[in-house]
């Protein structure tokens, strides 16, 4: 547990330094601010180490990474196959993350909120989605 | 300036009640009203998430309905600590504890009034402080330098470190953080791409919508995807709703008081209703005379905190008509809707655009009042929605979250870096940094950069410009009085205090 704490740290003090040494063009303000950073991103990792008792809970990498890889499905999705079954996709990808799964649900919810969407975004908005996949349209 | 006065209002109410602008108003404080209730969604992540819809309305239109999302949620939130002893929103934390205790005794139905006409009245009074204040300040803040803005900004992001709870080093180093990556994109003065790596979309900085969304919005989501169970809901019986002649008796002066405090604790830097509702309540608990009734009941411990919480919703709107400087993380939303909207906040908007001012205070009127009749008679409504289960609705959340961040440019980019974002915000809750500093940050850091430079080449690259000049050194000593203050001792342990409960 000790050790995660420290290793978080590390990698947050190293995007930190990362900040002071990107030294482009009107450098000024930037250096300025990522160099306070870095010291102060050193300062926490060092308190770290002194400081014990900080435990990190765990990342919920199952959580995470469904609602993620649900995200960018949609994102990538969207131009080539459509709202609807990238919304249908959005929807059941993400429902892994839930504690439970139950198929009749997620198919019933997902009907929903792609009427909704169309109606509310589509048809009511007038954003220029794409309904059908290519192939078909 | 009386019949000035009565004319800006008259504006005022001109613009709010034509008939977009009412529908609208009617829809923000609905959708507050719903997410307050709705404990795990908060009126960050919904206004993040509706950024995008504001893109189609007009700039006013847009503030009112952002404006009645967020005190409507200040409203729904008591409804769910009273009935299930959750706070709906965070502000609403303390209404918990007598709150949900009047509940048990069969008296939800005082409590419910009790907080429903300390908001309204906190919310009237606030928006008449907010009408009176506001252009005096407006009219000082006209007669600053680039340097005053400067000192300001810094005394603005210290105090906001200040009342983040946690640790206040991670604080200062969210806040370093946020203001570098305001700074990605394109540099105002010199036209040079900075920190873009090579990534053609960032040219224009980091997306706002993606960055609040992710932060807020996704990491909400999973954070309370984490928690298992369920939520018992209190919905025996709410019993008679008016409190009876007694009640009110106890009420009245409490109300006042939570007003006046939570008013002015909503202008400070920083403030805004969380820190309001806590101090109303440990106010109330030393002078209402009923103290030993706290935590077992009394009505007082739920008049104070929720009256107090929505004056300082409300009142947080004055320094950022005012000054253009977001007092707390949703303020900052709302910087981020104007600038999308090309407008730049700060005094100048009064004189330039007195129709969005005031409109938007006249709105706040009409909002609070539409919001008693919201919560009052349709509080079974709210109540059933509770029973809702959370399955149904992060996959709601997350549609709503991909299509609005998708239409921002029609390009998957924005998708992606709010997920980036997400699984950032999630890292940061993990390590107890809190994400508020950080949008504190990335608004301001271009302003605060832009003005740093023009006062540097006004006093031709003299640093003492900033200390010499009084305005601009008084905000700067009273930011380092804020951090000496926090970090002496005895404060320092309150603070923990004061926080532990959230």
């Amino acid at each position: 547990m000790f050790i995660g704490f420290g290793l978080f740290f590390m990698i947050g003090a190293d995007n930190y330094e990362l900040g002071s040494a990107a030294r482009m063009g009107p450098a000024y303000f930037p250096t300025m601010l990522g160099g306070g950073l870095a010291v102060i991103g050193g300062v926490v990792f060092f308190q770290s180490f002194v400081v014990s008792g900080g435990k990190v809970a765990a990342i919920p990498l199952r959580l995470l990474f469904f609602i993620t890889v649900a995200l960018l499905l949609f994102g990538y999705l969207l131009k080539p196959i459509g709202l609807v079954l990238a919304l249908a996709l959005l929807v059941s990808v993400s429902a892994f993350a839930g504690h439970e799964f139950k198929l009749r649900e997620v198919l019933l919810l997902a009907l929903a909120l792609i009427l909704l969407s169309v109606l509310v975004f589509v048809k009511g908005l007038g954003q220029p989605f794409p309904l059908w996949p290519k192939f078909l349209g | 300036m009386e019949m000035q006065f009565l004319g800006n209002l008259s504006l005022g109410f001109g613009v709010a009640f034509q008939w977009v602008n009412l529908l609208y108003c009617l829809i923000g404080v609905l959708l507050g009203t719903l997410i307050g209730v709705l404990p795990g969604i908060g009126p960050t992540a919904t206004i993040a998430m509706l950024l995008p819809v504001t893109f189609g309305l007009s700039p006013i239109t847009a503030m009112i309905m952002l404006a009645g999302i967020y005190y409507g949620a200040q409203y729904g939130g008591s409804t769910t600590s009273i009935l299930v002893n959750i706070p709906g929103e965070a502000a609403s934390v303390v209404t918990c504890l007598d709150g949900y205790q009047m509940a048990r005794q069969g008296r939800a139905g005082p409590a419910l009034a009790a907080s429903a006409i300390g908001s309204f009245f906190a919310g009237c009074m606030a928006t008449v402080i907010v009408a009176m204040f506001a252009p005096p300040l407006a009219g000082m803040a006209l007669k600053f330098g680039p340097s005053e803005y400067f000192s300001l900004m810094v005394l603005g992001l210290v105090a906001a470190t200040v009342l983040a709870h946690g640790s206040l080093l991670k604080a200062i180093a969210m806040v370093l953080l946020g203001l570098l990556l305001g700074l990605v994109g394109t540099d105002i003065s010199s036209g040079m791409m900075r920190f873009t790596l090579g990534i053609y979309e960032l040219c224009d900085g980091i997306g706002f919508v993606g960055l609040a969304m992710g932060l807020f919005g996704i990491a909400e989501l999973i954070s309370n995807l984490e928690l298992k169970g369920s939520r018992e809901v209190f919905t025996s019986k709410i019993g008679r709703l008016m409190p009876s002649r007694e009640d009110f008796r106890r009420m009245w002066k409490t109300i006042l008081r939570g007003t006046a405090l939570g008013s002015a604790l909503g202008i400070l830097p920083g403030g805004g209703p969380l820190l309001a509702s806590f101090a109303a309540y440990a106010l109330e608990k030393k002078i209402s005379g009923h103290g030993d009734e706290f935590g077992k009941g009394a009505i007082e411990g739920v008049a104070g905190p929720e009256s107090a919480n929505n004056a300082g919703a409300q009142t947080s709107f004055i320094p950022l008509l005012t000054l253009g400087i977001p007092s707390n993380v949703v303020m900052a939303l709302m910087i981020g809707a104007l600038m999308i909207q090309g407008i730049i906040p700060g005094p100048r908007v009064m004189t330039e655009k007195p129709d969005l001012f005031w409109g938007l205070i006249a709105s706040m009127w009409i909002g609070n009042a539409m919001l008693v009749i919201l919560n009052l008679p349709l509080i079974g409504i709210w109540i059933r929605l509770l029973t809702v289960p959370y399955r149904f609705l992060y996959p709601a959340i997350l549609v709503f979250m991909a299509i609005g961040v998708y239409g921002l440019s029609n390009s998957p980019f924005d998708v992606l870096l709010m997920a980036i974002f997400g699984i950032l915000g999630v890292i940061f809750v993990k390590l107890e940094c809190e994400p508020a500093p950080l949008i504190l940050g990335y608004v301001l850091g271009p302003m605060m950069e832009e003005n740093l430079r023009r006062a540097l080449l006004i006093a031709q690259g003299d640093p003492t410009v900033l200390i010499t000049r009084p305005i601009s050194a008084g905000f700067l000593i009273a930011a380092v009085i804020l951090l000496g203050i926090v970090l002496a001792p005895a404060i320092r342990k309150k603070r923990e205090e004061v926080f532990v409960e959230d």
